[in-house]
């Protein structure tokens, strides 16, 4: 008899959010890494005022984008060394509730980080950030990276080169979920007409929607054995 | 003993299969065929001159592209059904020759844009996502060698390739939805600030036509069956040392 999905799905996003809460490992490396890199961006590019408002949500999503590779390597690595892969696969469950239990955990990881950065990068590049929109941009663009990400991921801990191969194979297939995201915000930050840019949201769900389907139907073919 | 019962295997295996002999005979013709179409025949465009000509393989090449990943989905999709290696091995051909007829494509590109940009590079939207198309490729090849268990290798090298014709649908797209790009659009209408666009006249769209089929389903058809073929020939091999061992 099988477990019903979603008490799977649940099941799964609970452990994750357990094992988080008590260790805090995950969530605060990648927040760690992310207070890093935009510190790192702001000397780097040594900005001044105009060019920090042209800049900010590049460096915003290179950001989150980084942090998320680091979260996603972390949380399936987990899966992998303490044998929770073979166990999942042993217990009578269907394949894609564990991938969708996993994929909710890294999306709420990575959207944490992404929400605790925002105040934060308004404060230091003194731009308006804390936006309704931006918030939606901001939900859409980490659902679109944690979905092709959980996939990638799971492939990727299971091979020789491990973690250095993730950002490899992820980055130029969320490049479509960047590009959409990072047009938004700029539009928004730019206080652009709706009309100019609303495509772009539309684009982005539509991205989101299109990797939720592909992901869906090809993870059960990278965790069998 | 072992050489008599090794050499007339080796023999069949080695010799080039009548149909592909004759493709690749007809290949090398079009090709020609192709070149004088677009170097003599076509007439030269009256703002940018001879360098025009290179397009009638720049475009054609990304077509070439787009055929032989295509080829790597569909390899990829029979292989996760019916689990056999061949399938895979023809999604392996169609990224490295989509790969080949990419580097051509950017190389091309790169030549006209010399002359006709004052620049060899630009990072133009379309630029850009042709250039990570490539890299997108060159990773599925890294992934594959990451991987020692074969069966484990068939199947993730399968997922990606499907998940990453995505890039190759965004380079086709994002001359649409990107209205800051100056690279022209060659069906329908280009974007407003496109530099170094142009009307085909009769002429010119013969050598464009006569070139499409050459480089886009000639050529990839022709290196990939080349490579399916490399890729058996070197299991041949593989299985023969293993008897010799044996012996």
């Amino acid at each position: 008899m099988k477990t019903p999905f979603f008490q799977v799905v649940l099941a799964i996003v609970r452990k994750d959010l357990q094992a988080e809460l008590r260790s805090r490992e995950l969530v605060s490396s990648m927040l760690m890494f992310a207070l890093l890199s935009v510190l790192v961006f702001s000397f780097a590019l040594e900005l001044d005022r105009l060019a920090r408002q042209e800049a900010i949500s590049g460096v915003l999503w290179v950001t989150v984008i980084f942090a998320s590779v680091l979260g996603l390597n972390r949380s399936l690595a987990a899966e992998r060394d303490a044998g929770n892969l073979d166990a999942m696969l042993l217990a009578p469950v269907e394949r894609a509730a564990v991938f969708f239990g996993k994929l909710l955990g890294n999306f709420i990881f990575a959207l944490t980080v992404g929400l605790l950065l925002l105040p934060l990068m308004a404060v230091l590049y003194n731009a308006p950030l804390l936006q309704g929109w931006l918030l939606l941009i901001l939900f859409l663009g980490t659902l679109g990276f944690s979905t092709c990400g959980t996939l990638l991921a799971a492939m990727t801990v299971q091979t020789r080169t491990r973690e250095s191969l993730l950002p490899i194979v992820l980055l130029p297939v969320a490049l479509p979920v960047l590009l959409a995201a990072v047009n938004a915000s700029t539009a928004i930050l730019r206080a652009a007409p709706l009309n100019d840019w609303v495509t772009w949201p539309q684009i982005l769900a539509a991205v989101d929607l299109i990797y939720m389907v592909l992901c869906y139907l090809l993870f059960s073919f990278v965790i069998e054995e | 003993m072992a050489t008599k019962t090794l050499t007339p295997t080796k023999t069949t295996s080695t010799t080039i299969p009548r149909a592909l002999a004759a493709l690749t005979l007809v290949t090398l013709l079009a090709t020609l065929g192709g070149l004088l179409l677009g170097l003599l025949y076509a007439g030269t465009d009256d703002q940018q001159g001879h360098i025009q000509r290179i397009f009638y393989i720049h475009m054609p090449a990304f077509f070439g592209a787009f055929v032989a990943f295509g080829t790597t989905v569909f390899g990829g999709l029979a292989y996760l059904r019916t689990r056999q290696a061949k399938w895979d091995t023809l999604a392996l051909a169609g990224v490295e020759t989509g790969l080949a007829l990419a580097v051509v494509n950017l190389a091309t590109g790169s030549i006209w844009a010399r002359p006709i940009w004052n620049t060899w590079w630009t990072w133009d939207p379309r630029l850009t996502s042709a250039a990570i198309m490539a890299l997108t490729y060159m990773a599925y090849l890294m992934l594959r060698a990451g991987i020692e268990n074969p069966d484990q290798r068939r199947r993730f090298a399968s997922v990606y390739g499907i998940l990453a014709i995505t890039t190759v649908i965004m380079t086709l797209v994002i001359i649409r939805i990107r209205p800051d790009t100056i690279h022209p659009a060659v069906i329908g209408s280009s974007p407003q600030n496109a530099e170094g666009g142009f009307g085909l006249t009769s002429s010119m769209l013969t050598a464009l036509m006569g070139n499409l089929p050459v480089w886009g389903l000639l050529i990839p058809v022709t290196l990939m069956w080349w490579r399916v073929r490399l890729e058996s020939v070197q299991e041949r091999v593989e299985a023969l040392k293993a008897r010799l061992g044996e012996k």
